[in-house]
């Protein structure tokens, strides 16, 4: 037999194994092995301002971390829900800006609005990857404490927002109610 | 009762495709005519019960039936008819549905239409479609059942996004599934003339329609999809080299070198293993999309709900099929004889040279889609490549594969000289260099210029190959006998011109857009204006409307050029207060040379309003061109059909038909 008759199968065994793998780092699993983590330690850029930004600025209150950049096109289709979301001022929300250039950045939030009270400049993949971003939009619910409640892969859609995370959002709120009345 | 017909109809067909494939395979080992004969019943029984669940299934969602899971997650009462209906295989479950159904389908078209084969070879053809199709209503049965009940039955269903209720997006799945599966034929043929270790031209006469079909249907299937995002999305782009994007992409490159491939297994019986081996490809990439948009093993804008299981299963297929396909080639493909040599100037050399080119930018879509998938699986290191990469390395890759498609179709078989061909190539290059240097000069771009002259030179090589095929200069070539002559010309001619034309007129407008367009935002004051390539967009004032269940903002946008005015533009702000949701509404004025868009965002009369306004030169002609791509693919179908209508001749070499 020819070796060149069994390139083809070979190299599919190479392909099937990889794709063997990729079964097992879903990105659906990812999120379970971090929920209840607390956030990472980390001290990166503000985008926006000379500031630095650690783990210790996620504390205190029920926050949406939401992972973009101006090269993400899913990104611009759930902005008009971050937008909204911002108007009413219904959650903090901060933003991780991944694998971007600063000013494209800022053109590309002034071109179609700035919904984050905070952002987090990431440009070397550094938090990212310590929280387990599989692509961007990706979104995490933390609570009060700083711990990782949700995440959301994928645009924020107004119906994900209404049947996710607002209620991910409303049982944090209670269960914050609760200690507070216990203690 | 229609949901548990649904399910027993299904039940049975798996159970009459895996008999089909057992019968198919074991009747032509041992010859036995009643066995194969059950295996072509079996798969025309089959192709019956999956169309009755497909259409159960319809019915449920066109009557609004709650009481089955799929409708009640997927539906709603207030939904336009034709959307309730195009939502059946708006999901996961349902489309899967219609998968099969199209595969039940070919198999029977197999039967139908493969009177004149060899019995023993067309069993085997039959029989591996229907083990295929047992893989894949399995999966269906055990890990997404379309026909699962809810109880207790809800009032309404949740509906489906908005952004998918749209003409484009419900024709999209189904021409995209007529491509996929289709190709499926030619891997069922190449897995049988493997068994039966004997290939000859008329099996290669044999396949070359159906691929012909499969790849103009996939050809449709991809440009509504591109329409849609383009209009729908309003990213202002028609191509993001998103992951499923590509993935629909590479079986459509594979399959046209197989496309090519089997003109010259046809017409010279070379080139068969090569064949072979691209019908399994083909189909495998189609089975490896599959794998990747229902895994969720890549990220995506398009990706169903992800779940592992499935992909347990999509992957165990995968093996199955391709694996075993494979692994049969390297066993078996040694006994399939060599065909014809040929020389470096030839048509042969040519369609080597078609080959060798698509086969590397099929790999090279290939590498970066996976790219990503590998990095992770050896560093852990999350990645995603972007448009660059695709664009500079496929961009060079295509520019040599048009440079040479101008040519080859003008050689003869297999020996030829450039010396012949000569005084034609000149002409072509007295067309393609002045528009050339002109492009460089006017355009002041090198990228353009090169791309606007490859597109010419494609149009006058494919041209003069209609010149040499009418003997134009000849003896006698008055108009009216070359109009004669034009008319005579087989349909395969004028399918393979359309398909050259077609690449030549998309060349046109992605080089166009990738060189030209233009876009620009700004925040405008009522009066103010933004000029764009010679275009200005002046706002000229801002109306406020209640619509039934909105709010909304519209912009009026003239456009002016030169003084004189283009169009008026109403981009539209919709504020949906239940929802408490904004939707942007952008506004085009669609012309042959290009589109102008403008969108409206937020703002008020004293800071101006954001607008945003495109240049799209020549956008238009992308997906006409790849229209005209499968309307050639059509053309050339309806030629073949007499050819395999026909008895086969008892020669296996020199078919009748010029090949194109």
């Amino acid at each position: 037999m020819s070796w060149s008759r069994i390139v083809p199968v070979a190299l599919f065994v190479v392909l099937t194994i990889f794709l063997a793998i990729g079964l097992t780092r879903d990105p659906s699993v990812i999120p379970t092995e971090m929920i209840d983590r607390e956030m990472p330690q980390f001290e990166l850029p503000e985008l926006r301002e000379e500031t630095t930004v650690t783990e210790a600025d996620l504390v205190g209150e029920i926050a949406l971390v939401n992972v973009f950049g101006s090269w993400c096109v899913a990104c611009l289709q759930e902005h008009p829900t971050l937008m909204q979301l911002s108007r009413d001022d219904t959650v903090k929300i901060v933003g991780v800006n991944w694998r971007d250039d600063r000013v494209d950045a800022l053109d590309w939030l002034e071109e179609h609005g700035d919904p984050y009270d905070t952002i987090i400049f990431d440009e070397e993949s550094d938090l990212v990857i310590e929280i387990g971003v599989t692509g961007a939009p990706e979104t995490f619910v933390l609570d009060p404490d700083g711990r990782i409640r949700y995440k959301q892969i994928g645009p924020i859609t107004p119906e994900v927002w209404k049947d996710t995370i607002r209620p991910v959002i409303e049982a944090i709120e209670l269960e914050a109610a609760g200690e507070a009345a216990s203690s | 009762m229609h949901a548990e017909i649904g399910q027993i109809a299904l039940i049975l067909a798996l159970l009459i495709s895996a008999l089909q494939g057992w019968m198919g395979l074991q009747g032509a080992h041992q010859n036995d005519r009643r066995a194969m004969l059950f295996a072509d019943r079996a798969a025309v029984a089959q192709a019956w019960l999956c169309i009755l669940a497909f259409g159960l299934l319809a019915y449920a969602f066109v009557i609004s039936d709650f009481s089955v899971k799929l409708v009640a997650t997927n539906s709603h009462t207030t939904k336009p008819m034709i959307y309730k209906f195009s939502g059946t295989w708006g999901n996961h479950e349902g489309s899967m549905l219609l998968w099969i159904m199209v595969m039940a389908l070919f198999g029977a078209a197999m039967v139908w239409f493969g009177k004149t084969l060899p019995s023993s070879l067309r069993a085997r053809a039959v029989a591996i479609q229907g083990l295929t199709t047992t893989g894949f209503l399995a999966f269906l049965i055990f890990t997404s059942n379309p026909f699962e009940r809810l109880s207790p039955i809800p009032e309404n269903g949740i509906g489906l996004n908005p952004l998918l209720q749209d003409p484009g997006l419900a024709l999209h799945p189904p021409f995209l599934y007529l491509g996929y599966v289709g190709f499926s034929v030619a891997f069922s043929f190449a897995v049988a003339a493997l068994i039966e270790g004997r290939v000859d031209a008329i099996w290669a006469r044999w396949i070359r329609p159906w691929v012909l079909l499969a790849w103009s249907f996939l050809t449709i299937g991809i440009v509504l999809g591109s329409v849609w995002a383009y209009y729908e999305l309003g990213w202002g782009g028609w191509w993001f080299w998103d992951p499923v994007e590509n993935v629909s992409f590479m079986p459509w490159l594979a399959g046209t070198a197989l496309l090519h491939s089997t003109l010259v297994a046809q017409a010279r019986g070379s080139f068969i293993r090569w064949t072979l081996l691209l019908a399994i490809t083909t189909f495998s990439l189609s089975l490896v999309g599959t794998f990747i948009v229902r895994s969720g093993v890549l990220t995506s804008v398009h990706a169903f709900a992800v779940d592992p299981d499935r992909g347990i299963f999509i992957l165990g297929l995968l093996i199955l099929s391709t694996g075993g396909a494979l692994a049969l080639y390297a066993l078996r493909s040694g006994k399939i004889a060599h065909g014809a040599s040929f020389e470096a100037e030839s048509r042969e050399a040519g369609l080597v040279l078609n080959n060798v080119m698509l086969v590397v930018s099929t790999a090279t879509v290939f590498l970066g889609t996976f790219y990503p998938l590998v990095i992770d699986a050896m560093t852990g290191d999350k990645i995603t490549v972007g448009p660059p990469y695709f664009e500079l390395t496929f961009g060079p890759i295509m520019a040599v594969l048009i440079l040479f498609m101008a040519v080859a179709p003008l050689m003869k078989w297999r020996s030829d000289s450039w010396k012949r061909i000569q005084k034609t190539l000149l002409i072509m290059a007295a067309l393609a260099v002045p528009l050339t240097i002109a492009v460089a000069i006017f355009g002041n771009t090198v990228f353009g210029a090169l791309g606007m002259g490859l597109a010419v030179w494609l149009f006058a090589g494919t041209i003069a190959n209609y010149a040499r095929k009418m003997r134009v200069g000849e003896s006698k070539s008055n108009l009216g006998n070359l109009f004669k002559r034009f008319s005579l010309l087989p349909g395969a001619t004028h399918g393979f011109a359309l398909a050259h034309l077609g690449l030549a007129v998309c060349t046109v407008g992605v080089v166009a857009m990738g060189v030209w367009s233009d876009e620009e935002v700004d925040r405008l004051k009522i009066g103010e204006s933004i000029t764009l390539s010679g275009y200005e967009f002046r706002l000229e004032g801002i109306d406020r409307a209640r619509g039934p269940n909105f709010v909304s903002e519209t912009g009026r946008v003239v456009i002016e050029r030169g003084g004189r005015s283009v169009a008026t533009l109403n981009p539209e702000q919709r504020f949906y207060p239940v929802e408490r949701n904004n939707t942007t509404e952008g506004a085009m004025e669609i012309g042959a040379m290009r589109i102008l868009y403008a969108a409206k965002g937020e703002g008020n009369e004293e800071d101006g309003w954001v607008v945003s306004v495109y240049y799209h030169p020549l956008v238009i002609w992308i997906w006409i061109g790849a229209l005209m791509m499968a309307v050639g693919g059509f053309v050339s179908v309806a030629d073949r059909r007499h050819a395999f209508a026909r008895r086969p001749a008892s020669t296996p070499s020199a078919p009748p038909i010029p090949a194109e």
